[in-house]
């Protein structure tokens, strides 16, 4: 199996490891770096648990080779925030927007990136950008009203 | 007084600040130094039997340190273990695979790759036997036989109710309809799959088991019991249940790999980790459902008189249900639903199959969706032979408010309900007159619309300890609260969250009995060194008992703290008057001790002849189960182009009694009418003829997302159980009960007037296109 050196900017943190050519890059944040917000809950793309940005784009960290992220910057749910919470973090408590918290990491890293680009999104846009993220607890409901009010906070936070 | 946000208020969740900044701590992220990692090689067979398991082959992968077979387990009296309903499974085959995907060998290695590879590598040769897939065959002379310990495929014979004065009723009936139907397997795929980590300390003759189990304690008697014989004692065992990614029923039973696991920790000497993949938990993991139900109903004069359900219960290769000891069936015997009818007779015969053993709930308190399902198509299906509309037909059928406590004709008593009021509630949510005036417009049109009904009765909170009890140990369940000197709490529980929010509720619950703020109150579970021992969460029980046991175990603090306030007030405890959060002396309010006063004197200050410090415990055996209610009223349209049903509108009604949290029910609620829908249209777990699963991954199990699931619009009646300490009942699992025939009855309805009188579920767009194109309605280009 070949080994490779790789550097990953994680949460705007280098880091320099020697891996596996194989190497998850889930498997990369959670067991070389002990970053375990992000889960894993199918290794088939299906489920999102395991979404991080991979330079700002919502990427299934459970199909990516570390190898691959090579010089790519990577957020986790770690680095949401930077101390205080993130609208989207504020979004998710204040409409009861998890239950379990096993998919709210991925759920809320698809969430800033569709607030990224669509600040005001409808009802519709919301569900058809968290569709690749599947949550068995909450019936999305709330998870549609937690990016909502994500919306407004970070209006607010623009305007203030 | 401070407001101390007790019951009925929406608290943010005390959770959720971890879950947030992804600091949860789930079964895969405990690390312990030295920890090896195991995987599990499976059979490709359904039934096979195993000639040689090359050991070496997998030896042979950098990293492998054991392998552990069947062979190996024997050796220790462990190849088997006990199912709850006094069957057998295994741990590892001796010498015959009786599913695919069961497990074969376990690899144990220094990585998770390399535990992988090895099972990978692991060449096992295999001579395939017969196999038997459809329970209806298995139960046939000459069927292959799928166990070789048993003397054929029967596993056992239930029935409860009146079958001869059911049969007279029938007879006399002046309307009367049949159906079959089936309720096909599915799969709970909570969005963490289950696993383990062992750790066996030789030194100390201790191991602490971290594991995905929502009931703990169970879960270390178990092991007691199954380990005893290899010097394991109750004692030396520590269970500890992380942060749990989801469970509805799924975590109940013990699975293989935490044997593994354990037996691999104990030969090493080392922490071993099992964390099952997507695949093996869909593929291996107990599954929920598969009932073939034939359904009779009749009635006499437009009443229901007389119900009988005789049904083929699909187990596996092994009764692995996680059922009370008593109940081979669950509770199906609430299958009289919200009906006032005198006659009715249940029979459930298991069968044995080469399909992955159970059957375990899918967030359902044993049985009763397979119930609901039947008596709700079937009220359906008989109004309309009566000439009436559903809602009107069961208006008119329903128990009345005045008729509880009502004892059902399987022997129930119902607590409390007011059934025609949640009917009447959705039915003016959703605007019933308008749809049905909408529904004959569009037919006319030649478009497709449906509105269907479904107004279940739950039964939930096993349970009374005269009647349920799980390997002998009875249902009650547990809190034990300590006051700090500084009027703060630690409050601990036998049950464990999955994500209902107990750190919240529970917390809530104390608050209003001691007006000490959720804040104030820590709440944990989960770890049975520091819990008391209870029986864990599921069939909706966590309220109705452990949150019973909380009001219980404050009440039993209050008490002690009116000595104390007397004390410090130097007045008769007969004179305090309790108010929330405080004891003030009968016409005087200004004096007055809080309960943080009493909590400092309780360490500081207490009185002669009375024991030190403020804590209680409470063990609490409900005196009946409570029967949540409600009514769901489905809108659907569907495409006679794709046969794709799209639910337009989804109202539910719901009665749970009091609510502690009203944002945490509608969440449950939430949660609950998703994976009600599911069944209905999406998943299922099938094989071919040959045993060879269908839907084993994502990929063709289809789990709702956010497009599917529509925008559910709740209403609530609130009607208390009389017995319950708060009067709450279970909320978790309703909506998953009630919401798929609602769902089935929908798209029924818009196909009546075509002659369809049934569908089976998942009403895939390719089963209901196919319905449309025989009956000359699917459009086509």
């Amino acid at each position: 199996m070949s080994s490779h050196q790789i550097s990953v900017t994680i949460n705007g943190e280098e880091h320099t490891r020697e891996v596996e050519a194989r190497l998850l890059l889930v498997h990369f944040i959670r067991e070389e770096l002990g970053l375990t917000g992000t889960h894993i809950g199918c290794d088939t793309t299906s489920c999102g648990a395991c979404t991080v940005l991979l330079n700002g784009v919502p990427a299934k960290s459970c199909t990516v080779f570390a190898v691959a992220a090579d010089g790519a910057e990577v957020t986790t749910v770690e680095g949401l925030g930077n101390g205080g919470l993130h609208p989207v973090q504020q979004g998710f408590t204040e409409k009861h927007g998890l239950q379990c918290g096993f998919c709210t990491p991925g759920m809320m890293l698809t969430s800033k990136a569709l607030l990224e680009e669509n600040p005001d999104p409808s009802e519709a846009e919301i569900r058809w950008g968290i569709s690749g993220n599947l949550c068995r607890c909450t019936g999305y409901v709330n998870i549609v009203r937690a990016v909502q009010r994500a919306s407004e906070l970070m209006k607010e936070n623009s305007d203030g | 007084m401070a407001e101390c946000r007790g019951l009925g208020h929406s608290v943010q969740r005390k959770e959720d600040a971890r879950f947030i900044r992804g600091q949860g701590r789930y079964i895969d992220d405990v690390k312990l130094p030295g920890m090896l990692y195991l995987d599990i090689a499976r059979s490709p067979y359904a039934h096979a039997k195993i000639t040689k398991i090359h050991e070496d082959t997998a030896m042979a992968v950098d990293g492998v340190a054991a392998v552990i077979t069947g062979k190996t387990l024997e050796g220790f009296k462990l190849a088997w273990m006990p199912t709850l309903m006094s069957d057998q499974q295994m741990v590892l085959p001796v010498d015959t695979v009786k599913y695919q995907a069961q497990e074969v060998a376990a690899i144990v290695a220094t990585s998770r790759y390399a535990a992988a590879d090895g099972a990978a590598a692991l060449e096992v040769d295999y001579d395939p036997l017969p196999v038997v897939v459809d329970p209806h065959e298995a139960l046939k002379p000459g069927a292959t036989k799928v166990r070789d310990d048993k003397e054929s495929n029967h596993i056992f014979h239930w029935e409860h109710g009146d079958a001869d004065g059911t049969d007279a009723a029938l007879a006399g009936c002046d309307t009367v309809v049949e159906q079959k139907m089936h309720l096909p397997r599915i799969h709970v795929a909570s969005i963490e799959t289950c696993g383990c980590v062992a750790s066996w300390n030789p030194v100390e003759g201790h191991l602490t088991l971290y594991l995905t189990t929502q009931a703990p304690h169970a879960i270390r008697t178990v092991v007691a019991l199954v380990t005893a014989h290899l010097g394991l004692a109750e004692h030396k065992i520590r269970v500890i249940s992380p942060d749990i990614g989801g469970g509805f029923g799924g975590k109940v039973p013990v699975y293989p790999g935490y044997v593994l696991a354990t037996a691999a920790s104990v030969v090493t000497g080392k922490p071993v980790k099992w964390i099952e993949d997507r695949s093996e938990n869909l593929q291996a993991d107990s599954f929920a459902r598969d009932y073939h139900i034939t359904a009779t109903l009749g009635s006499k004069k437009g009443k229901v008189a007389a119900l009988k359900l005789d049904t083929v219960a699909d187990h596996g290769y092994s009764d692995a249900a996680a059922n009370p000891s008593k109940f081979p069936a669950g509770l199906y015997h609430i299958a009289t639903g919200s009906y006032d009818l005198e006659n009715a007779h249940v029979s459930v015969d298991g069968v044995y199959t080469n399909k992955p053993p159970g059957g375990i709930a899918y967030r359902c308190s044993f049985r009763v969706t397979e119930a609901v399902h039947a008596i709700e198509r079937m009220v359906d299906l008989l109004a309309r032979e009566n000439g009436e509309d559903p809602a009107d037909f069961r208006l008119r059928n329903f128990i009345k408010p005045e008729q509880f406590p009502y004892t059902s004709a399987l022997g129930w008593e119902y607590d409390s309900g007011n059934y025609g009021a949640a009917l009447e509630k959705a039915m003016d949510m959703i605007g019933y007159q308008d749809l049905r005036a909408e529904q004959a417009e569009k037919r006319a049109r030649g478009e497709l619309m449906g509105i269907g009904i479904s107004s279940f009765t739950e039964i939930v909170g096993a349970g009374p300890s005269k009647t349920f009890d799980i390997l002998g140990i009875k249902m009650f369940d547990s809190a034990e609260i300590r006051i700090h000197p500084t009027g703060k709490a630690i409050a601990r529980f036998g049950t464990k969250s999955q994500g209902q929010g107990h750190e919240t509720t529970y917390a809530q619950i104390i608050a209003e009995e001691l007006g000490i703020p959720p804040e104030d109150i820590q709440v944990e579970e989960g770890d049975t060194d520091t819990a008391p021992y209870g029986l864990g969460t599921y069939a909706s029980r966590s309220t109705p008992t452990a949150g019973a046991a909380a009001s219980i175990a404050s009440r039993k603090i209050r008490e002690k703290g009116r000595k104390i306030a007397a004390h410090l007030l130097e007045a008769d405890e007969a004179d305090l008057v309790w108010e929330q959060g405080r004891f003030y002396v009968k016409g005087s309010p200004d004096r007055a001790k809080t309960i943080q006063d009493i909590a400092f004197a309780a360490y500081t200050n207490h009185p002669q002849g009375l024991e030190a410090g403020l804590e209680a415990i409470s063990y609490y055996d409900p005196p009946n189960l409570t029967f949540p209610f409600g009514s769901y009223i489905c809108c659907v349209d569907i495409d006679r182009g794709t046969g794709q049903v799209r639910i337009r509108r989804f109202v539910a009604v719901d009665d749970c009694g009091v609510r502690i949290n009203p944002m945490i029910v509608d969440g449950q609620i939430h949660g609950g009418l998703t994976m009600g829908i599911a069944p209905a249209l999406l998943e299922e777990i099938s094989y071919d003829a040959d045993g060879n699963i269908t839907g084993g991954n994502f990929m063709e199990y289809l789990v709702p997302t956010a497009m599917e699931t529509p925008h559910w619009e709740l209403g609530e009646t609130v009607t208390p159980s009389p017995h319950h300490p708060i009067g709450a009942k279970g909320v978790g699992e309703s909506a998953t009960v009630g919401a798929p025939p609602a769902v089935v009855n929908a798209v029924v309805d818009a196909l009546w007037h075509l002659g369809v009188r049934h569908m089976e579920i998942p009403m895939t767009p390719a089963r209901v296109w196919n319905v449309l194109n025989e009956h000359g309605v699917a459009a086509t280009r």
